[in-house]
This record gives structure tokens, sequence and C-alpha cells, in this order.
């Protein structure tokens, strides 16, 4: 398949997840657009392997092609780690506030 | 005794350790110590000039040198002293009637707290120690140190009683108005650095450096001595601060306003004579400035009603005597005239002292009157005085100031007539203030009369000597007309030129005996007038003119003073507090408003933190990919 296609779907992923970010107040909501950006990253690292993969520069080293689907692999373990940390914070900003509304905290005092 | 010319280094030390002793203990001192000392040391000097004296006159001098006080790339100046016929004379007169006046000083001045006594004897100590340094200098650096030194001395004296508006604003006058002459003095030294690369007085007189001077060179360079002279020394147009300075304790107006420091110009110039004979222009100039001065100031003394204005205006005239001496030639003069009037101008401020100390401050002469049988050891002594200023032949006044006479006669005979005006005058308004103040009737309150009184014998001693002095002080220059030798002149010859007189004996005696007659015209003329004293009006048409001093500080106020001050208000409101404050306090403001408004982008909403983020990296962006 073109690689244009992959381009295309993550640049909409990012974007969508970036526009999320920006007019969602909602933390959850906020979390997952960030985790929709990671994704659409992601799927842009592992398309990009697979073209390098089938192309003639790949015969020089043998663990070239797979060099990136490992990195992403990686990624998604430290992405699992984060959410938990970030759900965690989530979680205690609901027990004090009531709230899960990342406007409600803009100060630093108080 | 041989070895007496190795101590004169003392001579200035002495008052500088008694101004340092009762300057840092003025707090702890008692008032009789801080006097005994302040005394004291002057005396200790005196002794040691009167030893140095017999040395000078014997004919040993000395110039001395002491350790090198600078030293630029081509210019080395020594710090060396010139103990010779001139200084030593001037020694004598400094510490003699200094210490006399600081014997006197501790009693005028016994009202004084304790610790305002001792300041005011360290800056009369301190006041010496700038004098001598100015006449035993060997160099013109050195005299410039003490001649700066002395005004400082005149400044702080005269604001002694500081808490008094007036006094400082006298004591400002005189220094602003001496720093004027400082300048011109200063000038003149450079201008000598430059063209003979020397201070010294003996390289500087020595005919190997005159030879590098052009005429123009010597005649800029004494013109502008000239004009310190004229600060210091109360001339035409800076003799307005000496009247003023009148402000101060009387003793200090007695030492420092008409004995010691306003002659310094004199020494200055008498000391220089070598350069201002190779400057008839100058010797001109100096001469009319100084006949104009003696005129003025005689005129103006005629119509003053406060005692010590009138012994001020006196002393400027008198000083206007000296210059006109010096601008004749005739420098052997001028010094004797320097010297008599130490002793009687010094006599009559301090005897002016014990009839304010009398009348407990009073210093208007038409509230006192008939004095004389109060007090009539300071009326005596005073009218020996009045006798000594006015020329009357026997006292010391008529020596010198035949002298000067003689001298101009042989120059110019309608300066001589002008000069001779100018002593009738000085005769008419000295017995004006006698008369007017010891004779006749008392004209002050109640309280004030019984309050009369002699002063202490601390007050009277020095007045009976200084008169003493005031007869006898002539006698060290009877001319040859009258059958003496001028012993003063022949002791100053090796210093300083005499003049040569062109006149024959006759002319002299006819000269004595016209001037002496005329006198005493002026003093009937005087008595006449003033016997029957009453407080008269305010006077009109030219007498007013007179009281008002020709205007002359009112025209240096509307000249000088006021266009000053509007440029100095000018600068304070428009310059500096609105250009330079201006520009510091706009930078100030910018930076306070432009923060307030960046303040805005810290607004605590995470989103917007993320959408300038994110405005950030497209831009980041499109200079990437389109720029």
């Amino acid at each position: 398949m073109d690689i244009k296609a992959y381009i295309v779907l993550s640049l909409t992923l990012f974007t969508i997840g970036i526009i999320g970010v920006l007019v969602r107040r909602n933390a959850i909501v906020i979390f997952m657009c960030v985790e929709l950006m990671l994704n659409a990253v992601n799927l842009l690292l592992v398309a990009f392997s697979k073209m390098h993969a089938i192309s003639n520069t790949a015969k020089l080293s043998p663990t070239f092609a797979s060099d990136a689907q490992i990195f992403v692999f990686f990624i998604m373990v430290v992405a699992a780690a984060e959410v938990s940390v970030g759900l965690a914070i989530i979680v205690m900003m609901y027990r004090n506030v009531h709230t899960v509304d990342v406007n409600f905290l803009n100060r630093l005092k108080n | 005794m041989n070895n007496i010319l190795q101590l004169v280094w003392l001579i200035p030390l002495l008052p500088l350790v008694g101004f340092v002793i009762n300057g840092l203990g003025r707090k702890s001192l008692s008032k009789n110590l801080s006097g005994i000392i302040g005394s004291a040391v002057v005396l200790a000097s005196f002794v040691l000039s009167t030893l140095v004296f017999m040395q000078v006159k014997s004919g040993t001098t000395a110039s001395l040198q002491y350790f090198n006080f600078l030293e630029l790339s081509k210019l080395k100046v020594a710090f060396d002293f010139k103990i010779d016929q001139l200084s030593s004379l001037f020694l004598l007169i400094i510490t003699g009637v200094g210490f006399l006046i600081h014997v006197y000083s501790t009693a005028y001045m016994h009202d004084e707290d304790g610790k305002d006594f001792a300041k005011y004897f360290a800056y009369l100590n301190l006041f010496v120690f700038s004098m001598l340094l100015l006449v035993m200098g060997g160099n013109y650096l050195i005299m410039f140190i003490g001649w700066e030194g002395v005004g400082l001395c005149s400044y702080l004296l005269i604001g002694y009683w500081f808490r008094n508006t007036d006094y400082t604003d006298a004591a400002k006058k005189a220094f602003v108005m001496n720093r004027i002459g400082d300048l011109g003095f200063l000038l003149a030294l450079f201008w000598l650095i430059a063209k003979v690369g020397t201070l010294q007085f003996d390289e500087v007189f020595s005919s190997a450096s005159l030879a590098k001077l052009s005429i123009k060179d010597i005649t800029g360079i004494t013109l502008l001595m000239f004009v310190g002279a004229t600060g210091k020394s109360a001339q035409i147009p800076l003799y307005t601060w000496l009247p003023d300075a009148m402000a101060g304790p009387t003793p200090v107006s007695a030492l420092i306003h008409a004995a010691t420091m306003v002659t310094a110009g004199i020494y200055m110039i008498a000391r220089s004579n070598a350069l201002f004979s190779l400057a008839p222009l100058t010797q001109t100039v100096i001469t009319v400035i100084g006949l104009a001065t003696a005129l003025l100031a005689a005129s103006i003394a005629i119509k003053q009603n406060d005692i010590k204005k009138v012994l001020a205006y006196s002393t400027v005239s008198q000083l206007g005597f000296m210059f006109l001496a010096l601008g004749t030639g005739n420098y052997v003069a001028a010094i004797f005239h320097v010297m008599t009037h130490a002793f009687f101008k010094a006599l009559m401020f301090l005897g002016s002292g014990s009839v304010i100390h009398a009348m407990g401050g009073e210093q208007d002469i038409r509230k006192m009157g008939g004095l004389h049988k109060h007090m009539k050891i300071t009326s005596i002594t005073f009218f020996i005085g009045c006798l000594a200023i006015s020329g009357i032949p026997g006292f010391s006044g008529f020596f010198s100031k035949d002298e000067i006479l003689s001298g101009v006669f042989s120059h110019n005979v309608v300066l001589y007539s002008l000069a001779l005006f100018a002593a009738l005058l000085t005769a008419f308004y000295m017995f004006r203030l006698y008369i007017v103040t010891f004779t006749g009737s008392f004209r002050g309150t109640h309280d004030q009369e019984h309050h009369l009184h002699e002063s202490p014998k601390a007050m009277t001693i020095p007045l009976i000597i200084l008169a003493v002095l005031s007869i006898v002080g002539g006698y060290v220059g009877v001319p040859e007309a009258l059958g003496g030798h001028h012993e003063l002149a022949l002791y100053l010859t090796p210093v300083v030129k005499s003049a040569e007189h062109h006149l024959t004996h006759g002319t002299e005696y006819t000269l004595m005996v016209v001037s002496t007659f005329l006198v005493l015209i002026s003093i009937l003329f005087s008595w006449l007038k003033f016997r029957n004293y009453k407080i008269e009006a305010d006077a009109k048409g030219f007498g007013k003119i007179l009281q008002n001093k020709w205007y002359v500080d009112d025209i240096y106020q509307l000249l000088i003073v006021r266009p000053l001050q509007n440029v100095a208000g000018f600068l304070n409101k428009i310059v500096e507090s609105k250009i330079i404050d201006g520009a510091v306090n706009g930078v100030g403001k910018l930076i306070n408003y432009g923060s307030r408004q960046m303040r805005w982008l810290q607004s605590g909403q995470v989103g917007a933190y993320v959408l300038l983020m994110v405005i950030g990296m497209l831009i980041l962006f499109f200079i990437q990919l389109f720029l």
C-alpha cells in the first residue's frame, strides 16, 4: 500500500488528538486524546519502518527492518505505565475537588 | 644658635599639632586647657620665629628641602621652605599678632560652649599653620597649599556661628569670591610650568628662566597672579566678601581679615617682584585698581554705622594703598605698610571687639557714645590706632603711608593727589568712628549703660601691646629725609628691589608737611561735624549711595548672581526633573506597563498554554518547510 495513505491517516489521528486536547475540558477525554496522538506517531513509525524494510538499504544490516517495530512495543509499555500514573492523578483530583474539569484548577496558590 | 634654621619646620608644625589636639579633643578638653594649648603653640612658634629672624638678620638665609612633594614626568616639585628676609618678617608678624589675638580670644570667646570653644581654637591654629605654610613655602605650589588653606579657614571661621543663615551665606560668599581669584592664580602657575617648567622661586626668578619668557608671557602670568591677589586681598572687583566676612567673631576679623590673610596677595606679589618689575602693563593695572579700591572703600566707610563694617572698609582701603605701592614698584613701602597696618588694624579690631563685648553684642555705633568714661584702656588704645592709621607724625602709619605717597608722587602727581584724598577720607571716617563711639553721651538702652565695663586683662593687655607697636612700629623705616636709615629697606634689600627715589629731601619735607596739615584739617572737620552727634535720619542723595555701598552688591546680585540662579533653576526644574528624571522614570514605567500586559499570558488555563505551544510548533513547522 502507498505510504501516503498511512501518513494521511496518522496526521488525521494526530490532528483529532490536538483538537481534542484544545477544546475539551474533561481531564479523562484530554487524556484519551493524548493517547490518540501517541498512537498516531506509533502508527507512522511502523509505517516508515515497513517502507524501509522493502527498500535496498535494508540489506546493509539484518536488524534494520525490525528496529522501529521493537521500538513501538517499548513505547506502548511506557504509555501503559504513564496511563496508570495519569489516571491515578485524575482520581486524586476528583477526590479532592469532585470534578475532572481541568480549568477548575487554574491557580498555583490556594 | 647656628642651626636654628634647621628647626624652622617646627614653626608651622606646632600650630598644626595644636589644631589636631584641639580638634580631636574638643569634647574632652576643658576651656582653659584648649585656650592654653591653642595660644601656647603659637607662642612657641613666635619664639622660634624670633630666633630665626635674628639669624636671618645676621645674614644667613636658607632654602630647606624636605622631600619630593610631586613628581611628574618633567615637573618635580619639592616640599621646600625658603627662609629669607621677606618670609622671616612675615613669620614675625603672623605669629606675633597671632599670639596676641589667641590670648585675646580666650577672654572674648568665653561665653561659648566648651566644644565650640575648642573648635574655634582648632580653626585658628589651622589658620596660623596655613598662613605660615604660605609665607615659608619655597615654591609656588607650597604657597598655593597655604593659600587654599587660609581660604578654607577663613570660610570656617566666618561661618563659625553657623546656625545663623546670614553668617553662613557670608562665609560662602567669601569662599566663592576667593575661589574665583584662586583660579587666576592656578592658571598663572600652569602657565609658568608650561613655559619655565619649574615653580621653585629661585629657579623661576633666575635670569635663565626669565629669558625663556616673552613679555606677553610675563604680562599674562602677572595679570593672572594679580587676579588671585584681588580675590585674597579684597580688591576691586572681588572685594565685596571682606565687609560681609565681619560675620565671624571679632578676633577672627582682626587676625584673618585685617592682619594676615588679606595681606597674602601683597606677600605673593612682593615675592614675585622679579616678574612684576618686568611687566609695566600689569603694574599700571595694579596701580589703578589699588587706587580705585582705596578711594571707593574709603568713601563707603564714611557712611557705615556698623563699627566692624567701618573697619572692614578701612581695611579694603588700606589694602588698596598697599597695591598702589606695589603698582608703583615701591615693594618695600607695601611690606612696611603691611606690617604697620597689621599692628594698628588688629589693634582697632580688637578694640571694637572690646566695645562689642561691653555692649553685649551691639555693633551699631548710633547706639553707642561716651564709652570713654567706662572703658579707658580700650578708648585710649583705639585712639592711638586712629592716630596711626590717619598718619599723624610720630605714629607708625605716618612713616609707611608717607613712603607710599612719596613713591606715588615721584610717579605721577594726579595719582598722588587722589591717593592723598583717600588718606584724608581715612582720617575723616576713622575719627568719625572714634568720636561717635567714645565721646559724647550714651545713646543705648539703660540696661546696656548699666552693663558697660572695661574688658578683662586677657583682652586689654594685647590691646596695650599692639598700641605700643602701633607707635614704635614705624621707627624701623624712618626715611633718610628725617635723618633715619630706613632699616627695613636695608634689611629687605637682598629680596626686594627698593624703589629708586628721585625726590630731593626738600620735596619730601614739603609732601610730609602738606599731608600732615591736610590730615589735621580733616580730623578737625570730623570733630566739628560729629562732636554733637545725634542719630540722623537715613541719608539722602549722594549719602544714600554711599550708605548702600555704591550699590555694588546689588549690581553683582543683578548681573551675576540672579542670572546664575536662573540658569541653575532652569537646569533643576526643566533639565533635571523633566528630561533626566523623565528618561529614567520612563524606562521604569515602560517596563512596568509591558510586564502588566505580559502577565495575561500566564493565565493558569492549561488549554491556553497548550494552544500557544501548538501555535509555536506550527510556526516552527512553517519556517522549516517553506522558508
